[in-house]
């Protein structure tokens, strides 16, 4: 096992230099530099461009720079930011919470949904039950998210009044951030109503970003489910009479959550992914809106800090996924 | 006067297009920044809200010297510094302040320059590091400034938001704690509003600042909520989560005019969109194929089909809206005929080929730059001039028309301080018409060039106004570009907010502002 674990460790090493390799120089790629940017319609003496750029180090040779920046991601320092000449690390601190908040409600909201529905849909094969949650499904999954999130803050925000068009606590509310997880500084802090609000907040952002995931849960539930319902023991189940609450319940949906739990584990890549646009609808401060922000004002430092500490943490988490279902299945860790 | 004590406070929500970079004016050029900058800070003079016109601030009078090189500004006194967390400001506003501002982008060699990434693009760009001579405290309060040569818009340039005063007390405060940094993130201003917190990328709140100058503004608390999608900011006005939205989208608008509970304002903008022509190039170094082509484009349907309803058509390269401008200057006729002979006379009688840029993105003063460059393709066909449309990435698009390598190209410009000379030799003068300078037309033309140069050194605006209209002239004459359109700048606001000015710079501003109950 432990070999299992430094193998999967080790191989972390690679993907980690990769992911520096390609934020860095991805976004060098995209034409415009921070500067020329910033100048919009106005032109400037070429003197005094080179001036500008020199003082953001951006005239050194491309592969000085990133050695520079490659020794300061070694040393735990990603550098500030070009716009807000904030520590890199700082903001990403400071935002993430907000994406982790929503990421959980939304995989809540595809759970709480997908899992019955996939369940059905295998006991109820072929049946209109299953027909409808297939193709809902497949209409979930191929949604694209800009439009579903208008969609659904025009119809509950705008024409029903239910909840708030975007943000994540109305203008009304201050609360101090403590664990930037806004549920729980709300919950904690003294604005009465705040913590409703904030909840409020959540339910249309939640639903846009766990569509998808909920779709992917639904069909996988279905089809794993089928599988293990033709398993010989179901039916030795079913012969001893059995009824189907029991037999679904008890022994075929926990046979059938190993594969389903790969995929919700896999499903973290989606979610932040996902809440690039759903954070831009939903003006949700957190890591998606704040990496569209930088690739528009070309915020070196800030990008390449985003895009590898996402990358980190899905590699990390695919990492825990990984070592859990080793852990449960010896074939895969024993596998050459 | 504030309200009874039982009212509840009054909270303005602005539903702003985007976050701010940072809260310094000077580091920055976006005007989102600058409307997040604005509640905060006062200049030494300002613009009226709602207008052009420039007015005491800081400064509560000033002297010109006859030659237009030497300014002496007298301070307002009893101005108060805010204060912030753990800063007290120890005494009131004066001239140090004054000198560490302006200091403080100039002066390569000052403690703070570097600070904050020190890129003051506006005070680099706009040349002021050459312009300035001596900037000197004569007493605590008064200042004289020295120019190199005589720049008639300077005192437009001071109103700009890059020139706001900043405390001199604060940034020692912060560089004897070692945080200089925190200068630029945790604003002290003298402004009718005092920042409270923000929270990245999710809003600005700012409080009155009792102890304003000009005396309390009517609302007790300012929030700007970032909403970056313009859809998502309409609905937000509409459920009553803001009162006021920047950048509508276009189709929206018949809808908010519509809407009982919103006033649909609208302001023709201080903008210009054109067609420049590389005039080092042929065949637009002949003046001939540029007037043949303004009498071929058929402006009428670009503002029907382009702008449907948000632009007014221009003739000059300035905005009605500011002095000098020449509203009997002629327009070249939509005439194809005529165009063609003209063409024929300069030797195409066949046409020729060129290229035609198209910006990628809407800019306020061009909504479809792709449909305008397919209206001007199919009318230049009608004179045989067969057209082909280039675009590029943004940043990229700038950079190549900046450096001439265009034949024709759209473009436009937002103005910065209402003064004509922001257009008319930023957009048109010699010094620009270098490479990657502004003056995309790569146009250097002496007789105008010495008129408007002329009237950057007569400070007397009548004087200067005479000189804009027949350098006005010229340009028409001359035709180094196509002038399209002024686009109207529309910005929906509840009908709760009382007292909102539109402002022709496309600012958002709060003070003097208020809320019915």
């Amino acid at each position: 096992m432990l070999k299992f674990i430094a193998t999967r460790i080790a191989l972390l090493i690679p993907t980690f230099l990769g992911v520096t390799l390609l934020a860095f120089f991805l976004i060098r790629l995209v034409p415009g530099d921070p500067i020329e940017v910033r100048l919009g319609e106005r032109g400037i003496d070429p003197a005094r461009l080179e001036e500008m750029r020199a003082q953001l180090g951006l005239n050194k040779p491309l592969l000085e720079q990133y050695a520079d920046y490659l020794g300061g991601v070694l040393t735990g320092d990603l550098g500030r930011s070009l716009i807000t000449q904030t520590p890199v690390l700082h903001e990403f601190a400071e935002l993430f919470p907000a994406t982790i908040e929503l990421s959980l409600c939304a995989i809540l909201f595809a759970l709480i949904i997908g899992l019955p529905a996939g369940v059905l849909a295998a006991v109820k094969r072929g049946g209109p039950l299953d027909h409808g949650v297939m193709a809902a499904s497949l209409t979930g999954y191929s949604m694209p998210i800009f439009w579903w999130g208008l969609l659904l803050i025009l119809f509950f925000s705008v024409i029903l009044g239910w909840t708030p068009v975007s943000g994540r606590l109305s203008a009304a509310y201050y609360v101090e951030p403590v664990t930037g997880f806004l549920l729980i500084d709300s919950w904690m802090s003294e604005e009465e109503g705040a913590f409703m609000d904030a909840l409020h907040h959540l339910v249309l952002p939640s639903i846009v970003l766990g569509t998808i995931p909920l779709a992917v849960i639904a069909r996988m539930t279905r089809s794993s489910m089928l599988e293990v319902l033709g398993e010989d023991y179901i039916r030795t189940a079913r012969a001893k009479g059995l009824g189907l609450f029991r037999i679904v319940g008890l022994h075929a949906l926990r046979n059938a959550m190993i594969p389903v739990v790969t995929v919700i584990g896999l499903q973290v890549g989606t979610l932040l992914a996902g809440a690039i646009l759903t954070e831009t609808i939903f003006a949700w401060p957190g890591i998606g809106k704040w990496l569209i922000e930088s690739i528009n004002r070309r915020d070196y430092p800030a990008l390449q800090g985003g895009v590898l500490l996402v990358a980190c943490v899905v590699m990390l988490v695919n990492l825990a996924v990984d070592l859990i279902y080793g852990l449960l299945n010896p074939r895969i860790r024993h596998a050459k | 006067m504030a309200g009874p004590a039982w009212a509840a406070p009054k909270t303005l929500v602005y539903c702003a297009e985007g976050s701010p970079e940072n809260f310094n004016a000077a580091l920055n050029t976006s005007g989102t920044t600058f409307d997040a900058t604005r509640p905060l800070f006062d200049g030494l003079v300002e613009f009226e809200r709602g207008t052009t016109k420039i007015v005491p601030a800081l400064a509560e009078r000033w002297e010109i010297s006859p030659d237009g090189l030497t300014y002496t500004f007298h301070l307002r006194r009893g101005v108060k510094w805010q204060s912030f967390k753990d800063y007290k400001p120890t005494r009131d506003f004066n001239a140090d302040d004054v000198l560490f501002s302006l200091n403080r982008q100039w002066k390569a060699d000052h403690p703070y320059h570097s600070i904050s990434g020190g890129g003051y693009a506006f005070f680099k760009s706009m040349g002021l590091g050459d312009l300035l001579k001596v900037v000197e405290k004569l007493d605590d309060h008064t200042v004289r400034i020295t120019l190199s040569r005589p720049e008639a818009p300077f005192l437009a340039d001071l109103a700009m938001d890059f020139a706001n005063i900043t405390s001199a007390e604060y940034a020692d405060f912060l560089m004897k704690k070692g945080t200089p940094e925190r200068y630029d993130q945790d604003p002290v201003g003298t402004g009718p509003f005092r920042f409270v917190v923000y929270q990245k990328d999710a809003q600005v709140r700012y409080r009155r600042f009792e102890e304003h100058w000009g005396g309390k503004t009517p609302l007790d608390n300012l929030v700007f909520a970032i909403t970056p999608d313009a859809a998502v900011r309409y609905a937000k006005l509409k459920a009553g989560e803001c009162h006021l939205i920047p950048y509508p989208n276009p189709p929206d608008l018949p809808a908010i005019a519509r809407d009982p509970t919103l006033t649909l304002m609208e302001m023709e903008g201080l903008n210009v969109g054109y067609l420049a022509f590389q005039t080092q190039k042929k065949p637009f170094d002949d003046k001939r194929v540029r007037q043949a082509i303004n009498m071929a484009v058929d402006r009428k349907s670009i503002l029907d089909q382009v702008f449907q309803g948000s632009g007014k058509s221009a003739k000059n390269p300035i905005p009605p809206g500011v002095f000098g401008y020449l509203a009997d200057n002629k327009d070249y006729p939509y005439d194809p005929a005529k165009a063609k002979a003209l063409l024929a006379e300069a030797g195409y009688p066949n046409g020729f080929e060129t290229d035609l840029y198209a910006m990628p993105v809407q800019r306020p003063y061009n909504p479809n730059a792709r449909r305008m460059a397919e209206i001007i393709q199919a009318d230049l066909a009608k004179i045989g001039v067969k057209v082909k449309i280039v675009s590029f990435e943004w940043g990229e698009y700038r950079k190549r028309i900046q450096d001439g390598d265009h034949q024709m190209a759209l473009y436009g410009w937002t103005g910065d301080n209402g003064d004509p000379d922001n257009f008319m030799y930023n957009l048109l003068g010699c010094a620009a018409a270098k490479t990657s300078g502004s003056n995309i037309a790569k146009w250097c033309h002496l007789p105008y060039e010495d008129l408007v140069l002329k009237a950057k050194q007569v400070p007397d605006q009548a004087a200067r106004a005479k000189l804009y209209e027949q350098a006005q002239r010229i340009f028409k004459e001359e035709a180094p570009w196509v002038t399209i359109a002024h686009a109207v700048v529309f910005e929906p606001v509840s009908k709760k907010v009382i007292g909102y000015k539109q402002s022709p710079f496309n600012r958002h501003q709060f003070d003097g502002v208020d809320l019915a109950e």
